[in-house]
């Protein structure tokens, strides 16, 4: 394609980001380089063990990105409307749809005060989009469609299934570290030869799981900040509107927030119980409030800036 | 997208088909011996402003060009509206027999925006038709798809389905229409149709 571009990738984002899944990989590697060490020096039962973490924990995940949307839509208690339900919402996304060239993801909304908005489903044509009510009533038709395009980036990333497979070694230590626990609470007393060398051995493979867990849950939250600053740009590249996106940044996760918009006799009395990051809504990356997972608001607003100096500049 | 963009969260801005739009004249001709639609003359390109000094100049220069090509036939200068999703239209109208430079002229939008470096913000375009029964009828071009679907509004926000389907049957292989129904999105309230 001879025509020239504006959309240049962001080098130093990317570099971040691969070093990071590199990182990742690497203690993937050193965890079963560990685990296949102490299993030589071991018996066959606690290779079972292994093998037995392994495939639950695969199974947990695997499980988890095949239902995602049915479990996130559950948790956030959202209900999927049709273009005739939700007409302004429907036609939003129809339009970035088209201009994106990606199928429709199927959209829902969820009835809460708190503004947030979430997609997530194993793949693109399994997509499905949540916006609660509290960030309708909040935001205005160019900020909602800045929310939306940053969540139909994470559809474009396939950030579910990515976010799943970095998750993938965490779940596994982290079974790994429960049975190797229960295993030395219970499993002990039946040894009778080498007692000693087995209880040695299942210490060794929660030492390890639980160094494991540690660092590769803080790599993944870091990968997930990065995933979150490239649909942060990738959205904002796709409607052309950063600032919309920034003011609908400030609009989420500031303290304005915080204020209800809705009329206090109709508010149900549950709401009282919400707290400001209160809807943790798992399996699906979400344009929520100050989250670990999510980087700072002067971040994600100076990573924004970047994209609407690029936008401006003439063409290369 | 490839793995390693899906991997690094990148994503390649979709750039425009352009060319496919000619085919519009002849396809017209087929559907006014088929079902009695004719070109109203007008057509609109629909795109989404890029916020900034860069995308400002690009817009102006376009609708100077446009004006003073219709300003030399006689024409009516071109019409800028900005619709309610913040997406904006502009409206090349021409005499009903001029479907030929009403795609001139929509393609000039088209790649000047291009050129400039803004194909990915192009969303559509659509030429208006009617028939004897004043029934509305617009063939919308998607530019990311490279291909064209019918859309007849009948007031409020429905659409006559049943013509759109006829229309698609009576075209035929003339235009390369879209296969996937599930994206002939309506656009309610498109200036120009």
């Amino acid at each position: 394609m001879a025509a020239r571009t504006r959309y240049a990738p962001d080098r130093g984002l990317t570099a971040r980001m691969t070093a990071t899944m590199f990182l990742l990989g690497l203690v993937f590697v050193a965890f079963v380089a560990a685990i296949v060490g102490i299993g030589a020096a071991a018996h066959a039962s606690d290779a079972a063990i292994v093998f037995f973490a392994v495939v639950l924990g695969g199974g947990v995940a695997i499980a988890s990105l095949f239902y995602s949307d049915k479990i996130a839509l559950a948790t956030a208690g959202a209900r999927e409307v049709t273009p005739q339900q939700a007409p302004e919402l429907h036609g939003v996304v129809d339009r970035l749809c088209a201009l994106a060239d990606m199928p429709k993801p199927r959209v829902a909304i969820a009835d809460t005060d708190m503004p947030n908005a979430f997609a997530t489903g194993r793949n693109a044509n399994h997509a499905v989009l949540c916006v609660t009510t509290g960030l309708l009533r909040r935001l205005d038709r160019d900020e909602l469609e800045g929310v939306i395009s940053h969540e139909m980036s994470h559809v474009a990333h396939r950030d579910v299934q990515v976010m799943t497979v970095a998750s993938l070694l965490a779940i596994i230590a982290a079974v790994l570290m429960r049975v190797a626990f229960y295993s030395e609470l219970f499993g002990g007393g039946r040894r009778s030869n080498n007692n000693q060398n087995a209880a040695l051995v299942m210490l060794a493979v929660m030492a390890v799981s639980i160094i494991v867990y540690a660092i590769s849950f803080l790599l993944i939250r870091l990968l997930s900040r990065y995933r979150e600053l490239a649909a942060d740009r990738s959205g904002a590249l796709l409607t052309g509107q950063p600032s919309a996106l920034k003011s609908a940044l400030i609009k989420v996760s500031g303290d304005i927030a915080r204020i209800p918009t809705r009329d206090l006799r109709a508010a149900e009395p549950l709401n009282a119980f919400f707290f400001a990051p209160a809807v943790s809504l798992r399996g699906g990356p979400s344009l929520s409030t100050i989250f670990s997972t999510h980087p700072s608001l002067e971040r994600r607003l100076a990573e924004l800036d970047k994209v609407q100096r690029q936008l401006g500049q003439v063409a290369r | 997208m490839g793995f390693l963009d899906t991997l690094l969260g990148r994503t390649k801005p979709v750039q425009p088909k352009l060319d496919d739009l000619f085919a519009l004249p002849s396809a017209a001709v087929t559907l006014e011996a088929g079902a009695g639609f004719r070109p109203t003359g007008s057509g609109s390109v629909c795109f989404r402003a890029v916020e900034g000094r860069s995308f400002a100049d690009v817009q102006r220069d376009v609708q100077e060009l446009l004006d003073v090509s219709a300003g030399k036939e006689g024409g009516l200068p071109v019409e800028v509206t900005k619709d309610s999703y913040g997406f904006t239209w502009l409206v090349s109208s021409r005499m009903s027999s001029e479907l030929d430079a009403l795609v001139t002229d929509l393609h000039a939008v088209n790649s000047a925006l291009a050129e400039a470096g803004f194909g990915p913000q192009l969303l559509c375009t659509l030429v208006a038709f009617r028939d004897d029964q004043e029934r509305r009828l617009g063939l919308v071009y998607l530019y990311k798809r490279g291909t064209f679907y019918p859309f007849a509004p009948t007031g409020g926000e429905r659409r006559d389905n049943a013509l759109e389907l006829q229309v698609k049957g009576v075209i035929g292989t003339d235009l390369k229409f879209e296969p996937d129904l599930s994206r002939w999105f309506p656009v309610w309230g498109a200036p120009g149709l």
